[in-house]
């Protein structure tokens, strides 16, 4: 028998399981009302289909969300013993679950990412964070601050369109279980999940206005975070609105965190287990089309191993399945929205003019919807802008480096610091790396690896506050 | 058909350097890239979510089927149980012609002459495991001539087994000089050197073992004996499969691999065949360089053949038992 090719045949997973309707309003007290916005289209990137139209909340509609949680906070949320908020968020964790495959092929349709992703990652984890939280709900006063935490009341929470629904757990999980109740706004190219998450609150008999959800863009956003009855904002975005977020609540009494940009270094020694490293490489940049704060953007890489790297790893990206995000068997799926790759294509044309070497992993790209090949350029130095700024894309950049001081001072030189990963067979080294390196998050041997146990954030302009784990409550309670 | 990897070597002048001494061995082995654990399972369990539907399936398990060494090794085994392996081997469903023989059937040396007069001129080759199979546990000169009377009976595959005592008390060269030994006594018989990965138990030892055997001649690498728990799991074959990349791109030639042992349904087996096209690709997709051995595997997937072209499972009693 002569070989001929494995062609897997497509293996598309079903829409069928999640009904989708025209139009979507807002979710405050309880009930879907219309916005007083225009309404705006949400696409399916991989198609530029119409999947629904969403209400915009206006001014006036932010005002009546912030409302509802404040009078939620007060006559109900505030006086709920922990006790019982575990149960609520006990409840949501099981519906969760239970609703999994409808919530993974709807983030899917909307946000553009591989099946694979939003049905073994995304969504298993966003259960695991409202389970995490729910145990933490009635134990406050053994959390390590002080017998009788108090919560911080409304908070306002703006969230990106990368992993829509596990940045809205990673939100709202901790917040209701130290007892605050929220208005939250999902990215406008990403709302349908949150949508589908009001469903499950109110299956979930949450009491009206403990959860608020309102969709709109810049404008909603910025409404919620400078009401003046929030009482805490916390956003994940963008380094320039995060700026600009922090400008706006200097003065005020509101209480602030920030989770934003990255431009993490995944550095390989030269005795790194270098078929995991490849993988590691490829799973720290790759992984969701390279949407991700943490995505380990730069790799510094020894440079007595990096030709050898360097090839396996393109040997290794052209086995990547690019293509329709629905197919069981898709690695790499679209790019979240038009403007997000005019945004790649513009900063690697960047990278082209300064001189970097472009390769492209050898893939045909669909007709319809927006796409970007995953690639590598070799040959960056510090001084690029492809070397300092985040991308945001299926972009990687490889440096090189001599020696473990010169791995930390390449490391270390960015504005950013939300993660870095570490790849030897040397406990020592990782343990020095681990303690050198400026970033929130450091993996030794993996990269990209998640747990609600965990806190993760950032040092310098990555932001400030930490979600995840113990530290995570604090961002929640009156305790600094 | 391709040149012989020591043949290579020799032409690089490696081989003789490495293999000088117990010490260089080891510098040799030692200094491969060492395996992650946590990695290389996360890899094996992300390419076993492939879903291979209609059309791959279809091709996937005729391919399976064509890669089987179909066997037994018992101490029951019989004239009688042989020929009605060889029957199965040649042809595994008497229901249809289209189902393509195994690659081979397995058997103990002294069953070699009556497996290969079954089998005749249908194409199924004759493997026999020698070298005191399973344990490995007996002197040079008795695994020699345990080959010699496999090779000389119409073997036309060996399945030898390592020494583990010797490779786990770090005496490298002496499982190297053995495979080279027993290479020696193949004749044109192929080898296939089983590592027993249940015995090395960590992955740098699985790694470090490959090489030794392709140093010292192997055609064919193999997880296995199929008697020691666990057996053949798809991080030891990937493991397995990233020596024989690592090795071709090293020397240009090219070394089999054969996961035997514990592999009982089509699922299983499609996941094996993901890896190999995912690791090594198309080209190793063919008989000549990548096997299952297994027994229970090939009515399975008969059983699936079936489902996928009437549309219902049919069930056991359709397919005939060995």
């Amino acid at each position: 028998m002569s070989p001929t090719p494995f062609e897997y045949a497509p293996a598309p997973e079903s829409r069928a399981v999640v009904d989708i309707s025209s139009s979507y309003g807002l979710f405050i007290d309880g009930e879907f009302v219309d916005g007083h916005g225009p309404a705006f289209k949400t696409v399916n990137p991989a198609t530029e289909e119409v999947l629904a139209e969403v209400s915009e909340a206006s001014a006036q509609d932010v005002d009546r969300a912030v409302a509802a949680a404040r009078r939620a906070y007060t006559k109900v949320w505030s006086k709920t013993s922990g006790k019982d908020r575990a149960k609520y968020l006990f409840r949501i964790a099981r519906l969760v679950q239970e609703r999994s495959r409808e919530l993974a092929v709807l983030e899917t349709l909307d946000n553009g990412k591989p099946i694979k992703e939003s049905r073994d990652v995304d969504i298993p984890l966003v259960a695991a964070y409202f389970f995490y939280y729910a145990g933490w709900a009635d134990k406050l006063s053994h959390a390590g601050f002080g017998p009788d935490p108090k919560p911080l009341g409304v908070a306002a929470q703006v969230i990106p369109w990368n992993f829509p629904l596990l940045m809205l757990a990673w939100k709202i999980a901790p917040a209701l279980a130290a007892g605050n109740t929220v208005v939250l706004k999902p990215a406008e190219t990403t709302p349908l999940t949150a949508l589908l998450f009001a469903d499950i609150c109110r299956q979930a008999d949450l009491p009206p206005g403990v959860v608020n959800i309102i969709t709109g863009a810049g404008d909603t956003g910025r409404a919620l975070v400078e009401h003046p009855d929030v009482d805490k904002i916390a956003f994940t975005g963008s380094t320039a609105v995060g700026k600009a977020i922090a400008r706006s609540a200097a003065g005020t009494r509101k209480r602030l965190t920030l989770e934003l940009g990255g431009k993490a270094a995944n550095i390989v020694f030269d005795d790194a287990p270098v078929d995991q490293a490849v993988e590691g490489i490829v799973s720290g940049i790759f992984f969701n089309q390279g949407h991700v704060c943490c995505a380990g953007s730069r790799l510094l890489v020894q440079e007595s191993v990096a030709d050898e790297v360097v090839e396996r790893l393109k040997r290794r990206l052209t086995t990547l399945r690019l293509g329709d995000p629905m197919d069981k068997n898709t690695d790499i799926g679209a790019i979240n929205s038009a403007e997000q790759l005019a945004r790649i294509r513009a900063l690697t044309d960047v990278g082209d003019a300064e001189g970097a070497q472009r390769w492209t992993a050898p893939c045909d790209l669909p007709d319809h919807g927006y796409w970007f090949a995953p690639t590598v350029f070799t040959k960056v130095t510090q001084a690029h802008r492809i070397a300092r700024e985040e991308i945001f894309g299926p972009v990687l950049s490889v440096l090189t480096f001599r020696t473990p001081d010169e791995a930390v001072a390449k490391a270390n030189n960015t504005p950013y610091g939300l993660s870095a990963g570490v790849w030897t067979e040397k406990g020592s080294l990782i343990l020095r790396m681990a303690g050198e390196l400026r970033a929130g998050v450091v993996w030794a041997n993996t990269f990209n690896q998640f747990d609600p146990t965990s806190p993760f954030g950032g040092y310098k302009e990555s932001g400030f506050g930490r979600e995840g784990g113990r530290h995570g409550l604090a961002a929640y309670l009156d305790v600094a | 058909m391709n040149r012989t990897s020591t043949a290579v070597l020799d032409d690089l002048g490696v081989r003789g350097e490495v293999t000088a001494s117990d010490a260089s061995l080891r510098r040799f082995l030692h200094g491969l890239p060492g395996v992650d654990k946590v990695g290389v399972e996360a890899r094996a369990a992300a390419l076993s979510t492939r879903s291979i539907k209609t059309t791959a399936k279809a091709y996937a398990i005729d391919l399976a089927i064509s890669m089987i060494d179909l066997t037994t090794l018992e101490g029951a085994d019989t004239p009688g149980k042989v020929r009605t392996l060889c029957a199965k081997a040649v042809r595994p469903d008497p229901t249809d012609p289209g189902v393509p023989s195994t690659a081979a059937v397995c058997v103990y040396s002294d069953l070699v002459g009556l497996a290969k007069a079954d089998l005749g001129s249908s194409g199924v080759k004759v493997a026999a495991v020698a070298t005191a199979f399973p344990s490995g546990r007996a002197s040079l000169g008795v695994k020699l001539t345990d080959t010699r009377d496999a090779v000389a009976a119409g073997a036309d595959e060996i399945d030898m087994v390592i020494d583990r005592g010797a490779f786990l008390s770090g005496r490298y060269l002496q499982v190297h000089d053995e495979i080279a030994a027993i290479k020696g006594a193949c004749g044109d018989a192929h080898l296939k050197v089983i590592l027993e990965t249940g015995e090395l138990a960590t992955y740098d030892n699985v790694r470090r073992a490959s090489w030794l055997a392709m140093l010292a001649g192997a055609d064919f690498i193999k997880t296995s004996t199929g008697k020691v728990a666990p057996a053949a799991t798809l991080p030891v074959t990937l493991v397995m499969l990233e020596a024989c990349r690592d090795w071709r791109d090293g020397t240009g030639a090219t070394v089999g691999m054969k996961s035997a042992g514990g592999i009982r349904t089509t699922k299983e087996a499609m996941r094996y065949l993901v890896l190999v096209n995912e690791t090594l690709g198309t080209d190793w997709l063919t008989p000549d360089l990548f096997r299952f051995g297994a027994s229970s595997l090939l009515n399975d997937l008969l059983l699936q053949r079936h489902k996928l072209a009437t549309g219902h499972y049919s069930g056991p009693d359709y397919v005939t038992v060995d």
